[in-house]
């Protein structure tokens, strides 16, 4: 009885991701074009990938700066947004809302608004530069900037995160701060001693998330740039659907999946371990 | 506010203007693409280039507002490309997969809150899992699953999938239907209600708040979604607006007013959505982690 009110899920987990998940395992040892039937190579297509392909590189590697760089800064300035608007000031709902707003800008919008506002000649970012006396860079169009704009303009969404923080904070209880105050602790001490080690769970939580969503950043990146100039914004994601659908070359496709598949897994595993070292769970 | 005095975050007035001015500040950076969007949108295209022959012109705020107003913008964009066409399509697809998932994450969820049998901790976690799994390990198998199955071209790999739950909702509604006291459902039973009755008339009700937030998401992320239409869509009639807000950014470059007034359109609906919606909005990216 309770299979069959489970089994919505179980079938569409059957059919649509547990054979798939296993077919891509098979496909990536094959050679397959869509049209023709698949051909088996064995290892070929790993053999490829990483001894001759430069692209596959550079992708993981624009990656993995993705990661490293614009999730740890998106952690910062989501939890900076959130303790500011904990604080008990008039109007804070305002600035609430408006610090939201962008994070549920659809992606496909943001990212032809952002190509227009980063216009090397005339867009609204360079025209403020030059308000200030700087000539700005070709941004988009820069192979020196092209990353780095699409990490400032992913720190223009960041209000989903703060949202989560903000909730993170509003769990930490009342009398936590009122024994510390009466302990004659001061902001500072509270800040270091309660608010941050009580907040590390969602950090954590938004950390793991944010790993895993640099290995699926796509959209931005086709539309925006197209993984240039020079494929210095050719992220993995983007990489493996042009080497499927440009190309056609599923079982490299898939291939490159799977080692997208066992990096994250192994990132995960690893951010779970420095978990003992930080994150603190229950009061 | 109780014991205000003990409590920290009550701020003297110096610290207060002070955490104005900073968000203050920060609201202006969040604004400001919105603001160049619409006003870009209401802007002639020889307003906006005009600027450009003299090279790049230092920034007023005189150009924030668009002089003359030039709202032709909008149904000129609309007779570029079929936007309503598009919107209709969104719809359409946005109205199914609420259904779908909904209903079907609402009676999966009933199964694994509700109910007792072999093996269900080990499903609901298999479920959980299936949340960290990156979509590009199964995108290729589903297509050639898809493209065998004759589906290619058409709506149902955008749609069908939605009807075996989604994994995110599932998990909301398990632990919102576990809130919910089994007394009524036990005096419902002795009164020879079976399974199905006690879900669609004790649960459903008591849940609405909960499938609120899973409709809305699964409206965000239908409505959002690229890489789908993306992968599955070649005829231009079937585009959604997503997707046909690419696909003319791409075809006409450099009609950036045009454009503005297309992404305009395309971005309204969801910030009108979430003025009536905010607290579901909220709740639902702090409790589920603004997934989508």
């Amino acid at each position: 009885m309770g299979y069959l009110f489970i089994s919505p899920w179980l079938i569409g987990f059957l059919v649509f991701t547990l054979a798939p998940f296993v077919t891509s395992i098979w496909l990536s040892f094959n050679r397959w074009n869509i049209v023709t039937a698949p051909v088996w190579v064995g290892a070929a297509n790993y053999r490829a990938l990483v001894a001759n392909d430069a692209l596959f590189w550079k992708s993981l590697f624009i990656t993995l700066k993705y990661a490293a760089v614009a999730v740890p800064m998106g952690v910062v300035a989501g939890v900076l947004l959130a303790l500011l608007l904990n604080c008990n000031v008039r109007g804070i709902a305002v600035y609430r809302t408006v610090l939201f707003l962008p994070s549920i800008v659809p992606a496909v919008a943001s990212s032809v608004v952002f190509v227009w506002i980063l216009n090397p000649q005339i867009g609204l970012v360079n025209a403020l530069l030059k308000r200030l006396g700087i000539i700005g860079p070709a941004w988009l169009a820069d192979t020196k900037w092209a990353f780095s704009s699409l990490v400032l303009m992913s720190l223009w969404g960041v209000g989903g995160s703060m949202v989560i923080y903000l909730a993170g904070l509003k769990d930490i209880p009342v009398y936590l701060y009122e024994a510390a105050i009466v302990d004659g602790a001061g902001p500072f001490v509270r800040m270091r001693k309660i608010t941050l080690p009580m907040l590390t769970p969602v950090i954590f939580f938004n950390l793991v998330m944010g790993v895993i969503g640099a290995f699926q950043y796509f959209t931005q990146a086709f539309i925006m740039t197209n993984g240039g100039p020079e494929e210095s914004t050719t992220f993995y994601a983007l990489y493996l659907f042009n080497r499927a659908w440009r190309y056609m070359d599923m079982g490299y496709a898939s291939a490159m999946a799977w080692i997208l598949f066992l990096i994250v897994v192994v990132i995960t595993a690893l951010l779970f371990r420095t978990q003992r070292k930080w994150v603190h769970y229950g009061g | 506010m109780r014991s205000r005095k003990l409590t920290p975050g009550a701020p003297t007035v110096p610290q207060k203007l002070a955490i104005h001015f900073a968000l203050l500040c920060l609201c202006v950076p969040a604004m400001l693409p919105f603001i160049w969007m619409v006003s870009t949108s209401l802007k002639l295209d020889s307003d906006i280039y005009g600027a450009a022959k003299t090279g790049a012109s230092a920034f007023s705020l005189a150009s924030l507002i668009p002089h003359p107003i030039h709202p032709q913008n909008y149904p000129e964009a609309l007779r570029t490309v079929p936007f309503q066409v598009y919107l209709f399509n969104s719809l359409g697809l946005c109205a199914t997969t609420i259904v779908g998932a909904v209903a079907s994450s609402a009676i999966v969820a009933y199964g694994f809150a509700r109910m007792r049998f072999r093996g269900r901790d080990f499903w609901f976690m298999v479920m959980i899992s299936t949340m960290a799994l990156p979509g590009q390990v199964t995108m290729i198998p589903q297509f050639a699953l898809y493209r065998w199955l004759g589906w290619y071209g058409t709506y149902l790999p955008l749609t069908i999938p939605s009807f075996t739950g989604g994994a995110f909702f599932i998990f909301l509604l398990t632990q919102f239907f576990r809130t919910i006291p089994t007394e009524m459902a036990e005096s419902a039973r002795l009164d020879g209600a079976g399974e199905w009755a006690i879900f669609s008339r004790i649960v459903l009700p008591l849940s609405k708040p909960a499938l609120a937030t899973c409709a809305l998401f699964q409206f965000l992320g239908t409505w959002n979604d690229f890489m789908g239409p993306l992968i599955y869509i070649n005829n231009p009639l079937k585009y959604t607006l997503a997707y046909g807000l690419q696909q003319f950014y791409s075809s006409y470059d450099g009609k950036w007013a045009q454009l503005m007034a297309a992404a305009t359109l395309f971005t309204v609906p969801i910030i009108v959505l979430f003025f009536f919606a905010q607290k579901t909005f909220i709740q639902g990216v702090a409790t589920t982690g603004g997934r989508n």
